[in-house]
């Protein structure tokens, strides 16, 4: 299955849709519940499917690693993680409680951009 | 939609069992709403937007035996069907959703401890909700000098996987095997502790298997017979080093010889972890002389252009752990049984020494080899996936056995329709010992007519395989009667003993009714 996944980032490479560094430090550092459940997906480095999956769902247009994102709802976030979304299933509240979710939205909507 | 009840319970004895349970383990590890039970229908189903899916009534949350024991003796008296998960993430075998509608599911995940790991005599004790990731994170944080064995997806539970008999890679990679000593909650409440773990003060539960008398543990796998609350697992020590080495051979009829001198590597254990063997055309990007070649032309066209390229027609890769001057031996003699090939060419891989650093390790696109659990097997279905289901059938570790296989299943594609399909070119596994697993990636789609096509080819696959003497390893819970019942010798003499036990240990039949096509008395006739 490793063969996969290297072509799989090799179109993601051909496609210029690999995601760019982090361009600025993280202000608020992760909680521990998102360093459980969703930095195996969603973090940088290699072989992240949810990293994967933005970079070629938004070409560059948002950045691919989710902690990155400016433009991220509390209900947004909410619905993606109690019904999913693409490969990513539904998490139940014995893995990942409502409080935590409650954690998950504030640091990901830390540097939410004003509407 | 609306929740259903638990088939032939009232809503009344429904109720005053939800009450009941929320007097056992506490009112907020009920779950009834259907904002709550909805998180437990299965990710991937292959019945989307079907009547036909599988779905809760409720689920239950408990935190320890004891209250295992409370909700199982509760279910009893209403005979309410439990449907038991671990961490829930059997994804692609039906996540954590019942066979039964109207199950209720019976959550083991915030039983979590780690009860012991033992870096000496390498082994752990945990619970259900363990997850290997949890598991991994513990023994870094403790600089413990053992590896885990992770399957593909890093978030499942040990005792899950195990049970499923799920596979791994490095050379603990028979979950099942690898595992020391349980602890089961009967359907009657009662505890057992298998192997050694009946002496009261046992000292060699995790480092001695069988006990003493009948040895149970297998009936517990697989099936529904018991709650499994404790497992035991032998870790391996890390090692000084990895090396992963390729074998590629020219010509299509190479594939005896060279599976040949695989086997005899394997079960000499020269070679201790998983290996790949894969048709080298399957992979690498597109191209449309190789398409054209692959469709129209002979073997030899195909030999000649794998040739040119400077691939070969079959490629093996194999691991090696161990020290470090151990595994260089160890691919050198590989490298010498399979020189008897004409044309064999080798080529060195991946080379690590233990430990890495995290910077490292973040390099490596999957570390799951390294005995480091991972998520990055979810990319398999491409950036839009909406999920997936294996198609996984045992065969003969022969050259013949992979002409055969590959050249049936493909016919099986071409007589429904659909000669492209996902089937060609993913590769055959050792994750078991002395034989070859193929595991076939089906797409699993929110769209019914897609997801009905590939149930139909699915079914197709299932019959046409048992009709070669092949059988799948492990299945989603929507194919578990059709595989079972191809199961047929004497009779179903092995099904009917299973029923028996089934009966003795569960003669409500509340624990998981049909699972792997186990069915109990009161629910068998309908299935049979």
């Amino acid at each position: 299955m490793k063969e996969k996944t290297v072509l799989f980032v090799l179109i993601a490479l051909a496609l210029g849709a690999w995601p760019a560094a982090a361009q600025t430090p993280a202000p608020n550092a992760a909680p521990q519940v998102y360093d459980k459940w969703c930095t195996p997906c969603h973090g940088s480095g290699e072989g992240k499917p949810g990293t994967i999956s933005a970079a070629a769902l938004y070409k560059g247009s948002k950045p691919a690693v989710l902690a990155e994102r400016t433009d991220l709802t509390p209900t947004g976030i909410r619905t993606v993680v109690r019904t999913g979304m693409f490969v990513m299933p539904r998490f139940r509240k014995t893995e990942v409680s409502d409080t935590e979710l409650d954690a998950i939205i504030a640091y990901l909507t830390r540097n939410a951009s004003p509407k | 939609m609306a929740r259903p009840l638990p088939p032939g319970v009232s809503q009344r004895n429904f109720s005053d069992a939800l009450r009941q349970f929320e007097a056992a383990i506490g009112k907020e590890w009920v779950f009834s709403s259907d904002e709550d039970v909805d998180l437990y229908r299965d990710a991937y189903s292959p019945f989307w937007h079907e009547d036909e899916e599988r779905i809760p009534s409720a689920a239950v949350a408990p935190d320890s035996v004891e209250q295992v024991q409370q909700v199982v003796r509760i279910a009893s008296k209403y005979k309410i069907p439990l449907w038991t998960i671990s961490t829930g993430k059997n994804l692609g075998y039906g996540g954590s959703a019942p066979n039964v509608t109207g199950s209720v599911v019976l959550d083991l995940k915030r039983m979590n401890r780690i009860l012991e790991v033992n870096e000496k005599n390498h082994y752990a004790l945990v619970e259900p909700g363990v997850s290997y990731f949890d598991l991994y994170r513990h023994i870094q944080e403790k600089g413990l000098k053992v590896w885990i064995d992770p399957p593909d997806p890093g978030w499942g539970s040990l005792v899950g996987n195990a049970l499923e008999r799920g596979g791994g890679y490095t050379p603990m990679r028979d979950h099942f095997d690898a595992h020391c000593g349980m602890e089961v909650v009967l359907a009657s409440g009662d505890v057992v502790r298998t192997g050694m773990g009946a002496l009261p003060n046992a000292k060699t539960w995790q480092q001695y298997k069988y006990g003493f008398g009948p040895y149970v543990d297998g009936i517990f796998s697989q099936s529904n017979f018991g709650v499994v609350t404790k497992m035991g697992f032998w870790l391996y020590p890390q090692p000084e080093a990895y090396f992963s080495g390729t074998v590629m051979v020219p010509k299509h009829d190479d594939i005896h010889a060279l599976v040949e001198t695989l086997a005899q590597l394997l079960n000499s254990g020269i070679v201790q972890g998983t290996t790949s063997v894969l048709n080298t055309a399957s992979f690498g990007p597109p191209d449309p002389e190789l398409a054209r070649i692959r469709v129209g032309s002979s073997t030899t066209d195909l030999e000649r252009y794998m040739a040119q390229k400077g691939l070969g027609y079959w490629t093996v890769d194999l691991p090696f752990y161990g020290p470090a001057k151990v595994v260089a031996a160890q691919w050198e003699h590989a490298k010498e049984k399979f020189s008897t090939i004409p044309g064999a060419q080798f080529r060195d891989g991946a080379s690590y020494r233990f430990p890495l650093s995290p910077a490292d390790l973040d390099k490596i696109p999957n570390p799951v080899p390294l005995g480091v659990p991972s998520l990055t097997t979810f990319a398999i279905g491409g950036p839009f996936s909406q999920g997936h289901m294996w198609f996984s059938p045992i065969i003969p570790m022969t050259g013949d056995a992979v002409i055969e296989a590959t050249r049936v299943f493909e016919q099986v594609y071409k007589d429904l329709g659909n000669p492209t399909g996902a089937l060609p070119g993913l590769p055959i596994w050792s994750f078991f010992a002395r034989a070859f697993v193929i595991i076939y990636f089906f797409p699993v789609e929110h769209d019914i007519e897609k997801n009905r096509r590939n149930r139909e080819i699915f079914r197709q696959l299932v019959k046409v395989a048992a009709q070669h003497g092949w059988g799948e390893y492990r299945t989603h819970t929507a194919f578990m009667d059709d595989i079972a019942s191809a199961y047929t010798f004497n009779n179903r003499a092995l099904w009917r003993l299973h029923e028996t036990l089934k009966d003795a240990l569960d003669p409500d039949g509340i624990l998981a009714p049909g699972k792997n096509g186990v069915w109990p008395k009161r629910l068998r006739k309908a299935n049979a």
